[in-house]
């Protein structure tokens, strides 16, 4: 079904070639193919199938220091020959910056390791009708749930990345996923939440029953929520969402944010930016990891890095071009992180939550509110009042705030970190945020 | 006839062909096919950052029998690869038995020009505008730390083959021109954003120099910004601008009316057809059909042609947005609402250009009205969670109200409310309908399409504001 390395390697070349026939001094290039099938169910009946298969190219020529891309679904070589040629025009004609260049060539990569990513198991559709009514079968048992969808997915993907320096790899990825969303209701007033599950191979899939469960239990917990007053509190962050701090703390110190003076954490290399007690790591060689990767989208080595030791911000995520501006080597961070993760904290779950007499314990945000530039952060939020350790009354309709540069300084994490998602972060606590309700 | 097998091994009338022999015994469905070229040229940080050019094509054939829809899409254009996607739709609603709805209005009209904005301004052109951008605002002082500008331009193509052997077709044009700055001043930096667009050509935003109106306005907001204080927490009067702010109106009223959410009863809107859900006063409309404005369709992603539609009338509830699935599921017709991100993607019934119309009041009454609130200008993005109707939006630019008058800019915040409830809240509706410049884009289930708001100044008795400052 998935197209084999030889033959995107065969169109891969040929663009290569092409453009530097037509007077490309260098050429970047990258091949995918792509085959996904979802299956969506709602309340126990099928709702939707979908079968996708894409292909995509994705060149950048460059003439000395200028550059200009093309991107593509149509393979065909009438076609791609169109676009070289328009990809050449537009380059000869795009004012040129001495920061443009693949990456240098000691920095790539060297060998592939099998990390495990692909499971060229196919799961048939008749497999995922019968897993997603398992799901739907959980998650409706209580009476107070009126709605569920459930679906699955499974992603195979191949891909070639090449430039004319030689470079000529790639490998196969592949991904299932499950998802179930839940609608309780109460006294006309409805709630929804959602459990979902993410993995390289279809065999270490969570339950379906237990994805079913987890929405139901969740949404039904939900049920009538009250605002609460205004006022400083400790907040907590559910593990489903704590790991947007780790998003955030990626993008302030992405070498573009840096270079380009547009980011919260600059000049703030080798401060102490959190406690001294975190450490941050991103690790792209994890076996099975769905960030894993053997190298970055230019084709440089990815190694594991320290992004934060001891509270102290030891690396910046760079590339090759605002690496050169920052007069920095890549760390192979071009397209961002892989794996990310907190390292474990010591306090338990348990002892967390009655490490104070009263938080607040989000499971859900809602809105775009973080500004990467200034740290401000003000975000629609939903969960739980905990009082005296234990989740007392849904709230909802509330907003937090506060500035990412005091919120950092004021983590707990708690040591329950699970590696679930490509950015993974325990359940944590951040002492003291502006709480808006009534 | 067909452009799209010109360069293909199967020709207009074979494809009819598994197109009806598919569908013959399904409710709806189609082949869609579509011819996507896309640029993007960014300037950042002084330099030309990128310049890219997109060709995608492809078709999504869909196959739609009851509440099922069987969907498959490629860019291979060719017998084998319709004949595999034609066998998959036919496994998926094999025990399915459907009776193939042949009626699709018609129409003469159309709402913008069959344009390439792409190739009707040249590449050296808009290298240079991007650059004078960048010298213009830099002019501005040293002040200026960071300048970003992009020109996005589109242009797309689509033919929906119907089981009739029916083929209607649409070219739709779309640019956006954007620009950001970033200020700094005693060690405070703050940005300011301002685009246009719509379905014209680049040069009928930027000409006369209206490029620099631009510029002006987002230097003008990052100005603003910096001096900007911690925002307010907590429950307050709110003054809405005109214009852009309406996609409060998108997020907290326009998703809840979409048809898909009411069938399925997941709307908090789902039981309240007919009923007061909004002061009197209030009339919301959902329109596909201004002339090349950035959310107007000739025909929707179905064929069929858009129009006005009365959403609230007067605070009552009059109709929701409806696709053809949806539309028959509810027994009314399809309100031309059926949208997709491309032929990736399945139809769903989405907002066009969503307005709040006219009142009476003016924008000082309102603001002279307040004693203590908050005054928002421009927003950034916004979110529904639909089931429980609790949204929110981001303030780009604010002030706070004492007494009546405006004072200090604030800090962007957070506002946050309840979408059934909030339009009873409304007390004061404006004079000044405005249309907003353009740049709006609308994300539901992963699919992202142009959409525009409109709406006067509104006062809102109640609505929390989530701040910093209790």
């Amino acid at each position: 079904m998935i197209r084999d390395q030889e033959f995107l390697k065969d169109i891969a070349s040929y663009c290569i070639e092409n453009s530097k026939k037509l007077g490309a001094t260098d050429v970047g290039v990258k091949v995918i193919h792509s085959v996904s099938e979802n299956v969506s169910f709602r309340n126990k009946k099928l709702d939707e199938s979908n079968r996708a298969d894409s292909f995509a190219v994705n060149l950048t020529t460059y003439i000395e220091k200028k550059k200009s891309s093309i991107n593509s679904s149509d393979l065909s070589k009438s076609n791609l020959e169109k676009l070289i040629e328009r990809c050449i025009d537009a380059t000869k004609i795009t004012p040129s910056d001495e920061n443009n260049s693949l990456p240098d060539k000691d920095l790539m990569s060297k060998e592939i390791r099998d990390l495990n990513l692909y499971d060229e198991t196919h799961y048939p559709n008749d497999k995922k009708i019968e897993f997603l009514k398992k799901v739907e079968e959980t998650a409706s048992t209580d009476e107070k749930i009126v709605n569920t969808e459930a679906g699955f997915t499974e992603n195979k993907n191949n891909f070639i990345l090449a430039n004319s320096n030689g470079f000529l790899d790639g490998y196969k990825t592949s991904n299932f996923s499950s998802s179930c969303v839940a609608v309780s209701r109460i006294n006309g007033a409805m709630e929804r939440d959602y459990e979902f599950g993410s993995t390289r191979f279809l065999e270490d899939m969570m339950e379906p029953e237990e994805i079913g469960k987890i929405a139901a239990d969740k949404a039904i917990k939900k049920l009538g929520p009250k605002k609460i007053k205004s006022e400083r509190i400790g907040v907590i962050f559910d593990k489903r969402i704590s790991k947007g701090i780790l998003s955030t703390l990626a993008s302030a110190i992405s070498a573009s944010a840096i270079a380009r003076g547009t980011s919260f954490l600059k000049d703030q290399i080798n401060s102490e930016v959190f406690p001294n007690s975190i450490n941050i790591i991103d690790d792209p060689k994890i076996e099975k990891g769905l960030g894993s990767q053997n190298f970055d989208s230019e084709g440089v080595e990815t190694n594991s890095l320290k992004l934060v030791e001891n509270g102290i911000l030891k690396n910046y995520l760079i590339d090759t071009y605002y690496g050169k501006k920052l007069k920095l080597k890549s760390n192979g961070r071009s397209g961002g992180t892989t794996n990310l993760y907190f390292e474990n904290g010591t306090l338990s779950f348990k002892d967390l939550l009655n490490s104070e007499k009263k938080f607040l314990y989000i499971t859900e945000t809602i809105g775009h509110g973080g500004n990467i530039i200034t740290g401000d952060y003000s975000v629609g939020a939903s969960g739980f009042m905990v009082e005296d350790g234990e989740l007392t009354y849904p709230v909802s309709e509330i907003t937090i705030a506060g500035n990412f540069k005091e919120m950092f300084k004021n983590i707990t994490l708690a040591n329950d970190l699970e590696m679930k998602y490509s950015t993974n972060a325990p359940t944590l606590l951040i002492n003291q945020m502006t709480v808006a309700g009534k | 006839m067909s452009k799209f097998f010109k360069e293909t091994d199967i020709d207009t009338s074979q494809a009819e062909a598994i197109v009806t022999e598919t569908l013959k015994n399904c409710d709806d469905g189609e082949l869609y096919l579509e011819n996507h070229k896309s640029e993007s040229i960014v300037l950042d940080d002084n330099k030309i950052k990128s310049s890219t050019y997109n060709s995608d094509q492809g078709y999504g054939f869909r196959a739609v029998t009851g509440e099922v829809v069987a969907y498959s899409h490629s860019n291979d254009i060719s017998k084998e690869s319709l004949r595999k996607s034609s066998d998959n739709l036919k496994d998926t609603l094999k025990s399915k038995k459907g009776t193939y709805n042949h009626e699709i209005p018609k129409t003469n009209s159309k709402y913008y020009e069959n344009i390439n904005p792409i190739e009707s301004k040249t590449f050296d052109s808009k290298i240079d505008l991007l650059k004078s951008v960048n010298n213009y605002l830099r002019s501005k002082g040293s002040i200026v730390n960071q300048v970003t500008a992009n020109f996005l331009g589109e242009h797309k193509s689509i033919e929906i083959i119907r089981s009739d052997n029916q083929i209607l077709k649409d070219d739709r044009p779309l640019v956006r021109f954007n620009v950001s700055v970033v200020l700094e001043k005693d060690g405070k930096k703050e940005t300011g954003v301002y685009g246009v667009g719509g379905r014209q050509s680049y040069d009928d935003y930027l000409k006369d120099g209206s490029w620099k109106d631009v510029c002006n306005e987002a230097f003008r907001i990052a100005n603003v910004n910096l001096e900007s204080k911690p925002a307010p927490a907590g429950e307050m009067k709110v003054v809405l601008g005109p214009g852009w702010p309406a996609i409060l109106i998108h997020e907290a009223i326009g998703h809840g009316l979409e048809g898909d959410f009411n069938r399925k009863k997941t709307s908090a809107f789902h039981s309240l057809m007919g009923q007061q859900v909004a002061s009197e006063g209030v009339t919301i409309v959902d329109d596909g059909t201004l002339h090349q404005r950035r959310g107007s369709l000739t025909i929707d992603d179905e064929g069929t042609p858009t129009e006005n539609t009365v959403l609230i009338e007067n605070g009552i509830l009059k109709n929701y947005m409806q696709d053809r699935l949806n539309a028959r599921l509810m027994g009314t017709k399809s309100t031309g609402s059926g949208r997709r991100e491309s032929y990736k993607h399945v139809v769903l019934p989405r907002m066009r250009n969503t307005m709040m119309l006219s009142g009476k009041y003016s924008q000082d009454e309102m603001i002279s009205s307040v004693d203590k609130g908050i005054f928002a200008v421009s927003f950034g993005g916004g979110q529904v969670d639909i089931t429980s109707g609790k949204f929110v939006f981001n303030c780009t630019e604010a002030y706070e109200i004492n007494n009546g008058k405006i004072g200090s800019p604030i800090k962007g915040a957070t506002l946050i409310g309840d979408g059934p409830s909030i339009l009873k809240e409304v007390s004061l509706v404006g004079n000044d309908m405005k249309l907003d410049p353009g740049i709006g884009t609308c994300g539901k289930a992963g699919q992202g399409v142009p959409v525009g708001v409109a709406q006067p100044s509104i006062l809102i008795n109640k609505m929390t504001v989530g701040g910093t400052k209790l």
